[in-house]
């Protein structure tokens, strides 16, 4: 197949895999990218989407912004900023963080919500203070469904970083872009690749972090 | 405003046809892609086993850069529109087969009961029973589909001018008219946000019997496929 060949001839060519353009190089800078944005949206998007969740307040508002930041075009974003903005890291990230943020405050907030009221009441019952509920019974039980949001946002960020080598930064976008103006469909296939490679290493993470931090008291009561 | 409406002439559509363009390249890979969903649905409900692997293939997919896929392409669909609805349709697919699993394992056990008592065959019951009851899970599948399609078209302007209203960022960034960048972000967005109101009407349309809002009574059992922010709930 096509495909298939285009990647072979890609990962097997040496001159890949070192120097300025090489594939360590460019990968590196990719989930440099990907992690600051994540971090960032993470840093955002937790916070509200536990205290709203807590509170119960705030829902529909939550759900208003986080349709109206999945509304706007990324990659429209992404040039509009480049516009105003001018080369740098700036016009990458924002992008980024608002395409991350919707799924992580919106899965959070519900993760949140759906949390078995009693043991919440029991927790009140007993005297704890409501930070320590949060902290020490909701967030335990809703970790789970927390991290998926976190993992689709991961996921969508791998995957849209590609767009920063559009406006002259790195990673492993620039194979993709440069492959294009340079009809250079080897470069185009084997930095697909690459990205659908990292983007099932974040699921393999996620799975992993998963299995770590959640409790095997909830991980077995979401299996029955 | 002075320009914001003025459409560069090499553009060769006007602010209008532009809209309508962006709408088909969006809109039909959302209806090919909820067309390919529910059987694909009804398989994954049918055989359990199916599900996971399923749910990894349309991942994987999914995080494939749009900009790749649509190069890629163009060596066997040319610089069409089919080039970047295909891709787009593939995408749908990561939330809409999910949404709809979610959707008819969530119709009650006596429902089903009910229906097979009453010599339902399994085809009929699950597109008059189980898709009915399933109708919020996979409309909000569905929104989020839509959204993300409509955002995905601009990406089109990067392979020969094909993604309609993105085609306006690259031409904004040829002339160094800003404005022009605005205007695509605003115009896609704001149809965006009408697509996804006329989705919420045809929800209430298509499901009479829930009340129009979420009651606060409801408000604790609302599932999370409502909010339905996960592409891919693999969990």
């Amino acid at each position: 197949m096509n495909v298939l060949n285009f990647m072979q001839s890609f990962f097997s060519d040496g001159s890949h895999w070192h120097g300025y353009d090489g594939i360590p190089q460019r990968v590196w800078e990719h989930l440099q990218y990907s992690a600051a944005a994540l971090v960032i949206a993470a840093a955002i998007g937790l916070p509200i989407g536990l205290v709203t969740g807590h509170t119960g307040r705030g829902g529909n508002a939550l759900a208003f912004v986080s349709a109206g930041a999945r509304a706007l075009p990324t990659f429209g974003l992404l040039v509009l900023m480049f516009v105003w903005l001018g080369l740098g890291i700036l016009p990458v990230m924002i992008p980024l963080v608002v395409l991350a943020i919707p799924p992580v405050l919106i899965t959070t907030y519900e993760a949140i919500r759906s949390v078995d009221p009693s043991p919440v009441d029991a927790a009140r019952g007993m005297g704890m203070a409501e930070g320590k509920i949060l902290l020490q019974v909701e967030v335990p039980a809703a970790l789970p469904l927390i991290l998926s949001g976190l993992r689709s946002a991961a996921i969508q960020i791998v995957s849209t970083a590609t767009i920063a080598a559009y406006v002259s930064l790195g990673g492993v976008g620039r194979y993709i872009v440069d492959g294009l103006y340079q009809r250079d469909y080897e470069k185009v296939v084997g930095g697909a690749a690459l990205i659908a490679v990292l983007a099932l290493l974040v699921l393999v993470l996620f799975w992993a972090v998963g299995r770590v931090a959640v409790s095997p008291g909830v991980r077995r009561r979401r299996a029955a | 405003m002075n320009g914001f409406f003025d459409i560069p002439s090499d553009l060769q559509h006007s602010y209008l046809g532009l809209i309508s363009w962006h709408m088909q390249e969006a809109l039909i890979p959302v209806l090919f892609g909820l067309v390919l969903a529910l059987p694909i649905g009804l398989l994954c409900v049918r055989l359990n086993w199916l599900y996971p692997p399923v749910l990894w293939a349309t991942t994987v997919l999914y995080a494939i850069p749009s900009l790749a896929f649509f190069v890629v392409l163009i060596d066997y669909t040319g610089l069409s529109r089919l080039t970047v609805m295909i891709p787009l349709c593939l995408y749908t697919l990561v939330i809409l087969v999910p949404s709809v699993v979610d959707g008819v394992r969530s119709v009650p056990e006596e429902t089903n009961s009910a229906a097979a008592a009453m010599g339902i065959g399994y085809v009929r019951r699950y597109l008059q029973v189980q898709l009915p009851i399933a109708v919020p899970a996979i409309m909000a599948g569905l929104r989020v589909a839509t959204a993300s399609s409509i955002s995905l078209v601009s990406v089109g302007a990067l392979i020969g001018n094909q993604g309609a209203l993105g085609n306006l960022l690259t031409t904004a960034m040829l002339y160094h008219r800003p404005l022009l960048a605005v205007n695509s972000v605003v115009t896609t967005a704001a149809l965006a946000v009408l697509v996804d109101a006329l989705l919420v009407v045809l929800r209430r349309v298509l499901t009479p019997w829930q009340p129009p809002s979420h009651g606060t009574s409801a408000r604790r059992t609302s599932t999370v496929a409502d909010a339905s922010p996960l592409p891919e709930s693999v969990s």
